[in-house]
C-alpha cells in the first residue's frame, strides 16, 4: 500500500457530555476520493474541524505524509495544503467573487483573476470574478468556495455534504470536478450521509456511528444495505407504504401569488398557481433560496399580503393572504417551520409551554390563565403518540436531539387535528429513525384525509411520500408533477430552470 | 453673501470634530462592533488635551495624549465587550459615562481658562477666489482631517485591510473559519475609534473653541453616532454629512446675526433636526442600507 497521505491515530473529542469522536482512525491515500460516511450526528462534521485545524482533539494523534500534524488554525491547515469546503459557505455575501478569494489567497487581482478563469475552464468551475456572491446560485457558491481552495493548492480537499445544496445535474458536474482534481494529484475527502453518492465517486469509505468508526471499505464493493447497516447499526427502513389518492375538496390555493420583497437577498415570487385538495400531499422540491422561504412566510401568515392581493391565497375555500398566522391556523391551517429552534419551539422553554404556543385552544388555558395540568397533559400525549425520546415534559427544548425535537413540534400540529397540514424541510438535520417515523405519520394523515403540503430539498423524500411535486425555482413554480410518473431527473431539468411545460 | 461667505468659511471646522469622531466609529462598525461610548471617549480626550496645551505641552503632544486616552479607554470597552462578550450597547453606555466622569474629574480646575488655538494655513492662490475663498484657509487639523478622510475611504475601497475588516462585520464567523482573528481585528479596529474619537475631542477643546468648559462636548459625540448610521457606512456620505450638519449650525449663527426673528433654541436645535431629516431620507432606501449596512454589528462573538 501507498503511503498515507493523511492518518488519524485513536483521535477524540468531546463537548461536555457529548463524545463527538472516539477513537477514530483513518487513512486517506494519495490520489483518492475518500468517503466519510455517517448519519447526522455521527461526528463527521466533528472530525473534519479537527482535520482543519477549527478544533483541537483532546487525545489521539494525526500524522500528515508521515510526520506528527498538529494544527492551531485553518491557516495552518492551509498552509500544510489542506482546504475545506464548508456545508454552510464561508463566504461574504456583500463582497465580490474576487474579493472573497483574496481573502485568503495573496496575489495582485488580476493575476488571482487569471487564474479563476483558468481553474475554472480547467476542472469546469467557472464563474464571474467581479460578481457580488448574493447574486449567485447555490451550485455558483459551492464553485467558488472550491476555486478559493483550489488557489491556495491543496493537496486534501474536504468537502462538507457537497451535494446536499445541489440540483443532481449540478452533482454530476461536481464529480466530474473532484474526478480531475484527484487525477491532477489531490485527495478529496468526500462527507456525506447519501449511499448511493459514496457507491458513485468514492475509492474509500471510512463509516462513523455515534462518534466511533464501524468499518472501513471499498465502497463500490458492497451494495447500498450493507452501508446503511454499517451506518445506522441496522436496515434502512422501507418508505411508508401507499395507497392511492382518493383527494376531496380544495383545501389550499394559490392563485398567480406575486410577492415583492423590499429585502434585496430574498427572492421575489412571481405568478405562482397551486391546488391541493384534501387526502392527497404534494411536495415543493428545489433548492432553498430559490423562494422556499418567502413562499412558506406567505403560506404560513409570517408575510401578509395587501388586501387587493388577498384572493392569490385560499384555505378551505376562503380568501386569506391578508390575515396573520393565528386566523390561518383559526381555520384548521397548521404549520412545522424549517428552523425548529426559534420558529418552531423556544429552546429556553419546557416542552410542556413549547405546547402551549400552538395547541392553546384545545383547553390549555382558562379564562386567560395557563391551565399548566392540561398543557403537561397534552405534551405527555404528545411525547408518547409521537415516540419523542427526553426526561419529561419539564425537559428543555434545546436539550433534545434535532431529530425529537423535530418529532415533538410535528406531533404537536398533528395533534391539533389540521384540516391543511404544512412543513417546511421536515427532516432537515434529523436521523434516519426519526424522518422515517415522520414520513409515516404523514402518509397516514393523508390517509384520513388531511391536505398536506411539504416543502424540501430531499428529492427521494418527496418521492417516498407525495402524490404530486411541484418544484420552485428561481421563485417560479413548475406545473404540477404525478409523482409516479416522473424521474428524479425530471424534477432536476425544473430546478435549474430547463423545465418543458407538460 | 456675507453670511454665505461666513457659512463656507467656517464650515469644515465646525464639521472636523463630528467628522474624526464618525470616521472612528466607522472603522469599528464595519468591522461588527457598535461603541457607544464616543461621547465620552471624545470629553476624555478634550480634557487631556486641552490640560495639556494649558501647560504648554504643545498642539502636537496635545492630539498625542487625546489620541492615547481615547485608545486606553475603549480598549477597555473592548475588553469588556469583546473579550468578556458582555452587550455592547450597555458596555459602550457605561464606558461612556465613565469617560464623561474623568473627563469632569481633570478639567475641574480649569474651569473657564482659555488657551490658544491654532493657525490657519492657506492655500495660496485658491484663497483670493471671491465667496468661496474662505475654504481654503483652515487650520492643520482641518487639511489632516480631509487626508485622513481620504485615505479611509481608500482603505475601504482598495486594500486588503478594508477588506478584512468588512469580512470581519460581514460574518465574524466565516471570517473564522478561514483563519482571521476575529477578536484582535476587531479590538484593533475599537482601538482605533477610540483615537479618533480623542483627537475629535482634542479639536473641539483645543482649536475649536479653546476654551474649558465642563460637558463641552455637548452631544457631538451622538451625532457622529448618528452620522455613521444615517450615512449608510459610506465614508464619502459621513463626510458630507458632518459639512452639512457644520454648515447648517454656522447658518443659525449667521441668520442671528442677521437680525432673522427666530426663537434661539429653534436656530439652535436646527442643525440637528435639517441632518437627521437629510440623512434620514437618503438612508431610507432598505436596499441600500442591506448592501452597505454591517450584518454583524453589536453581536458577541465567540471563536
Amino acid at each position: 500500500m501507498v503511503a498515507p497521505l493523511l492518518s488519524l491515530r485513536g483521535i477524540s473529542k468531546r463537548y461536555g457530555e457529548v463524545r463527538a469522536n472516539q477513537a477514530v482512525d483513518l487513512d486517506v491515500a494519495p490520489r483518492s476520493i475518500h468517503a466519510i460516511l455517517g448519519e447526522n450526528g455521527a461526528g463527521k462534521s466533528t472530525l473534519m474541524k479537527l482535520i482543519y485545524g477549527v478544533e483541537t482533539p483532546d487525545s489521539g494523534e494525526m500524522l500528515w505524509e508521515g510526520a506528527p500534524l498538529a494544527l492551531a488554525s485553518p491557516s495552518a491547515a492551509r498552509r500544510r495544503g489542506i482546504g475545506m469546503v464548508f456545508q454552510h459557505f464561508s463566504l461574504f455575501e456583500t463582497l465580490t467573487v474576487i474579493e472573497n478569494i483574496r481573502l485568503v489567497v495573496p496575489g495582485r487581482t488580476r493575476t488571482l483573476v487569471t487564474r479563476i478563469r483558468e481553474l475554472g475552464a480547467e476542472f469546469g468551475l467557472e464563474v464571474d470574478p467581479y460578481a457580488h456572491i448574493h447574486q449567485l446560485s447555490v451550485g455558483e457558491r459551492q464553485r467558488v468556495e472550491i476555486i478559493r481552495c483550489l488557489m491556495t493548492d491543496p493537496k486534501l480537499l474536504i468537502l462538507d455534504e457537497p451535494t446536499s445544496v445541489l440540483p443532481p445535474q449540478s452533482v454530476s458536474r461536481l464529480f466530474d470536478t473532484l474526478q480531475r482534481l484527484r487525477d491532477g494529484g489531490v485527495s478529496v475527502l468526500f462527507i456525506s450521509h447519501k449511499l448511493e453518492e459514496i457507491r458513485a465517486i468514492c475509492d474509500h469509505a471510512t463509516i462513523l456511528r455515534a462518534g466511533q468508526v464501524t468499518g472501513h471499505v471499498d465502497p463500490r464493493e458492497h451494495d447500498a444495505h450493507d452501508l446503511a447497516r454499517m451506518m445506522i447499526g441496522r436496515d434502512m427502513p422501507e418508505p411508508p407504504p401507499k395507497a392511492s389518492a382518493k383527494p376531496g375538496e380544495t383545501r389550499l390555493e394559490l392563485i398567480g401569488l406575486t410577492y415583492a420583497p423590499d429585502d434585496p437577498f430574498a427572492m421575489p415570487l412571481k405568478n405562482l398557481a397551486l391546488t391541493l385538495k384534501a387526502g392527497e400531499i404534494l411536495g415543493i422540491a428545489g433548492i432553498s433560496g430559490n423562494g422556499q422561504a418567502e413562499l412558506s412566510e406567505l403560506i404560513s401568515g409570517e408575510i401578509r399580503l395587501p388586501l387587493e392581493q388577498r384572493e392569490q391565497v385560499q384555505m378551505m375555500g376562503e380568501p386569506v393572504g391578508h390575515l396573520g398566522a393565528a386566523d390561518r391556523r383559526n381555520l384548521g391551517f397548521s404549520f412545522v417551520p424549517e428552523d425548529r429552534l426559534g420558529r418552531g419551539a423556544v429552546q429556553g422553554m419546557s416542552l410542556a409551554r413549547n405546547s402551549l404556543l400552538t395547541a392553546h385552544p384545545l383547553g390549555l388555558v382558562r379564562h386567560g390563565l395557563i391551565a399548566m395540568a392540561q398543557a403537561a397533559d397534552f405534551t405527555r400525549r404528545c411525547i408518547a403518540d409521537h415516540d419523542v425520546r427526553t426526561s419529561g415534559v419539564e425537559a428543555e427544548a434545546s436539550g433534545l436531539s434535532g431529530g425529537n425535537l423535530q418529532k415533538f413540534i410535528v406531533g404537536r400540529e398533528m395533534m391539533l387535528a389540521p384540516k391543511l397540514f404544512f412543513l417546511a424541510q421536515p427532516t432537515w438535520g434529523v436521523d434516519i429513525g426519526a424522518a422515517t417515523t415522520i414520513r409515516q405519520k404523514l402518509v397516514a394523515l393523508r390517509n384520513q384525509g388531511v391536505a398536506i403540503l411539504v416543502i424540501s430539498e430531499e428529492i427521494d423524500e418527496l418521492f417516498d411520500i407525495c402524490d404530486r411535486i411541484q418544484v420552485l425555482s428561481q421563485g417560479r413554480l413548475s406545473p404540477s408533477l404525478e409523482a409516479r410518473r416522473t424521474r428524479p431527473e425530471d424534477i432536476g431539468r425544473y430546478m435549474i430552470g430547463a423545465g418543458t411545460p407538460t | 453673501m456675507i453670511a454665505v461667505e461666513f457659512v463656507l468659511a467656517g464650515m469644515l471646522a465646525a464639521a472636523t470634530p463630528f467628522l474624526l469622531a464618525a470616521l472612528g466609529e466607522l472603522v469599528g462598525e464595519r468591522a461588527g462592533v457598535l461603541n457607544l461610548g464616543v461621547e465620552g471617549v471624545m470629553a476624555l480626550g478634550a480634557a487631556i488635551a486641552f490640560i495639556i496645551v494649558y501647560h504648554g505641552g504643545g498642539h502636537v503632544a496635545a492630539f498625542a495624549g487625546a489620541g492615547l486616552a481615547g485608545v486606553l479607554l475603549s480598549l477597555l470597552f473592548a475588553f469588556v465587550a469583546l473579550g468578556l462578550q458582555a452587550n455592547q450597547v450597555a458596555a459602550g453606555l457605561a464606558i461612556g459615562i465613565l469617560g464623561q466622569g474623568l473627563s469632569a474629574l481633570f478639567g475641574k480646575t480649569y474651569e473657564s481658562l482659555t488657551v490658544k488655538g491654532l493657525a490657519k494655513l492657506a492655500v495660496p492662490g485658491l484663497s483670493d477666489l471671491p465667496v468661496v475663498g474662505g475654504l481654503f484657509v483652515q487650520d492643520s487639523v482641518v487639511w489632516l482631517s480631509l487626508a485622513g478622510t481620504l485615505a479611509i475611504w481608500a482603505v475601504f475601497a482598495f486594500t486588503k485591510t478594508g477588506l478584512v475588516l468588512r469580512a470581519v462585520g460581514e460574518n465574524p464567523k466565516a471570517a473564522h473559519s478561514i483563519g482571521y482573528p476575529v477578536i484582535a481585528i476587531r479590538v484593533a479596529a475599537v482601538a482605533f475609534g477610540g483615537m479618533m474619537s480623542g483627537f475629535a475631542g482634542a479639536y473641539a477643546a483645543t482649536v475649536y473653541t479653546p476654551l474649558w468648559a465642563d460637558g463641552m462636548i455637548a452631544g457631538r459625540g451622538w451625532i457622529a453616532l448618528a452620522l455613521v448610521v444615517f450615512g449608510t457606512w459610506l465614508t464619502a456620505r459621513i463626510f458630507w454629512g458632518a459639512c452639512l450638519f457644520g454648515a447648517v449650525s454656522l447658518a443659525g449663527l449667521a441668520a442671528q446675526a442677521g437680525g432673522v426673528e427666530l426663537p434661539s433654541q429653534l436656530l439652535a436645535s436646527l442643525p440637528y433636526l435639517i441632518t437627521i431629516i437629510v440623512l434620514g431620507i437618503i438612508s431610507s432606501n432598505r436596499r441600500l442600507l442591506k448592501l452597505n449596512g454591517v450584518a454583524s454589528l453589536g453581536d458577541p462573538f465567540k471563536p
